[in-house]
């Protein structure tokens, strides 16, 4: 733009001001990691300190238990991706690529759980799961997850697998290809990139999920989101610590949730916004 | 799209391909993914309805049998339930106002070229990525205390009485959390839907020599009509179901002050045993969710039909 005026100028100033208050509780935390826990709870707050990685070295020393529970994260989120997209890369599949009278309805039906509050079914789930024994198991709280995130799932791959022209499944088959081969060979490899993103994306929410850990976990099968929820009760005595432990847990999403950003509008939204 | 189809009676327009494969090989590439929903959603949510009529309470094993609707009336005759409900109104709808408003002003400002637009959005949207868990604690800790917060220290700059955020203004504080989270969310959505306006209709209005607010009003506002459509039916769902922000920050008080729908049923579940009243409240809560997820279904239902006719 050649000539930008003073009120152009002004909006630009605007949005830099509003993304930075926006960023600020994040910033916060991140230099708040970095303190001593003297410096991290002062009267007047410390813009400027010598940074130290003490808090860090606290959060993920042997008896703090953070990896415990970075180990449960890690598992309960890939593996209730992993499970979840086992199960919804065929029904997806049947969906898009052989749709029969139901189709629509069962899709439809598919996505419209994704609007049952966890509340409703909770109670049910308490108490079953602690017949079974499941309570406070890591793989109980990963089905659990998996079931949150079926329907996004299949919603998203089903949209990219109908990006795919028919005419290849049709052509698979008529060289007698059979099922499992022509979605292995033929229609998985063009719709990775998709499958992927979706992947991503239901990692993202497993992670951050809260409700049900906190809920259907006490120690054993606890994720981070319970481990930092145990500081709720710290009244100011491991601000720092606090922080650091929380860095370590919101950077990596943070970081991939910026790659995922198309993606999740697409997939959060179920196709209504593109 | 206009006009979206009921999501039961929707006609197949697809051409059906001419597959071998038909009939129980395709039952049994969806049988799975069927299975598991039904198992852990749909027969949880139909126990749910059971055990709302039903003489439940953990701690009185003994007491069992048909209730009536017992807990439906001892639920309404709660104050605590009416609170939370009331809690539940107060918290969807000003975060509604807040995430909406604030998110549609900053996708306009965003949908300027200027330079470094991508790293500003991008740390306009970080809030959204944060775990609820930590976005209360930080908030309560290092921004809302009274004495040690941040807030507290702009205040006395500023020449004011700090304030005690959660214990003054509770439900301000929960609302003010969950909107911090949230407008990232509209800002993203709102900023797609700017970004696929039709641009040779603006074009040509311009032409026509219309100023920037009839633009605004005749163009803008009906396209981006559907995408806020989506925006509210979907955060209203999600704000509903808020528990994270309140579980970490105030556990529903001081009173019932921030106790909303969720966090009662957690409560009277888990606190008070009773089972009865508890699923009651969650039949409740499942049917406040679904005076909003039936339009939005009907609107993903539409644009299903509308996507298979391209």
């Amino acid at each position: 733009m050649k000539d930008k005026s003073i009120g152009d100028t002004l909006l630009t100033a605007l949005a830099y001001f509003v993304a930075l208050v926006m960023f600020f509780p994040i910033l916060w935390m991140l230099l708040t990691a970095f303190k001593t826990e003297q410096n991290a709870f002062t009267i007047d707050p410390h813009f400027l300190f010598v940074p130290t990685l003490d808090s860090f070295r606290v959060a993920l020393e042997q008896g703090s238990g953070y990896l415990h529970y970075a180990l449960n994260s890690v598992v309960s989120a890939v593996v209730s991706t992993l499970v979840g997209l086992l199960l919804a890369i065929p029904a997806a599949y049947a969906m898009a690529f052989f749709p029969t009278k139901r189709t629509d309805f069962t899709l439809v039906w598919m996505v419209s759980t994704k609007f049952i509050p966890a509340v409703g079914v909770l109670i049910p789930i308490y108490l079953v799961y602690k017949q079974l024994g499941l309570l406070d198991n890591l793989a109980g709280l990963t089905l659990l997850f998996t079931a949150m995130n079926m329907p996004l799932l299949v919603w998203m791959v089903y949209s990219y697998f109908k990006d795919i022209p028919k005419d290849l499944v049709e052509a698979a088959d008529i060289d007698g290809a059979s099922t499992l081969q022509t979605m292995r060979k033929v229609i998985l490899p063009l719709a990775l990139p998709g499958i992927a993103s979706a992947g991503l994306l239901a990692l993202i929410l497993a992670w951050n999920e809260s409700f049900w850990s906190l809920t259907m976990t006490d120690h054993r099968a606890a994720t981070l989101a319970v481990y930092i929820a145990s500081f709720k009760s710290a009244e100011g005595l491991f601000w720092a610590k606090m922080s650091a432990a929380s860095v370590l847990t919101v950077a990596p999403i943070i970081v991939l949730g910026w790659f995922a950003q198309r993606q999740m509008v697409r997939g959060l939204t179920f196709g209504a916004v593109k | 799209m206009s006009s979206p189809a009921v999501a039961t009676s929707l006609p197949d327009k697809r051409a059906k391909p001419k597959a071998r494969l038909s009939g129980a090989p395709i039952r049994r590439l969806l049988a799975p993914a069927v299975i598991f929903l039904l198992v852990w959603m749909i027969v949880p949510l139909v126990m749910t309805l059971y055990y709302a009529f039903r003489r439940y309470n953990l701690m009185m094993p003994e007491i069992t049998g048909f209730a009536g609707i017992t807990n439906f009336k001892l639920m309404f005759t709660d104050p605590t339930f009416w609170d939370s409900l009331i809690n539940t109104l107060i918290l969807v709808g000003a975060s509604l106002m807040i995430t909406v408003t604030v998110g549609l002003g900053l996708a306009i400002l965003f949908n300027r070229t200027f330079v470094g637009r991508g790293v500003a959005r991008t740390l306009a949207i970080a809030p959204f990525f944060v775990m609820p868990v930590v976005t209360g604690l930080i908030w309560k800790n290092m921004l809302f205390h009274p004495v040690y917060g941040l807030l507290a220290w702009v205040f006395r700059h500023l020449g004011l009485n700090p304030i005690d955020w959660l214990a003054q203004y509770p439900m301000l504080s929960i609302i003010i959390m969950v909107s911090w989270e949230w407008i990232p969310f509209a800002l993203l959505i709102l900023l797609t839907g700017l970004q696929s306006l039709p641009e040779d209709q603006i074009e040509a209005v311009r032409l026509d020599g219309a100023n920037k607010w009839q633009e605004f009003r005749h163009i803008v506002v009906p396209h981006l009509g559907q995408v806020l459509y989506v925006v509210v039916m979907l955060e209203s769902i999600f704000f509903l179901t808020s528990f994270a922000e309140i579980y970490t920050t105030t556990s529903g008080g001081p009173g019932t002050a921030t106790t909303n729908l969720p966090y009662y049923i957690y409560q009277s579940a888990f606190f008070q045993y009773d089972i009865g009243i508890s699923s009651a409240a969650a039949i409740g809560a499942v049917i406040l969710a679904n005076i909003f997820s039936i339009f939005l279904i009907r609107f993903v239902a539409g644009n299903l039909n509308a996507g298979s006719r391209r």
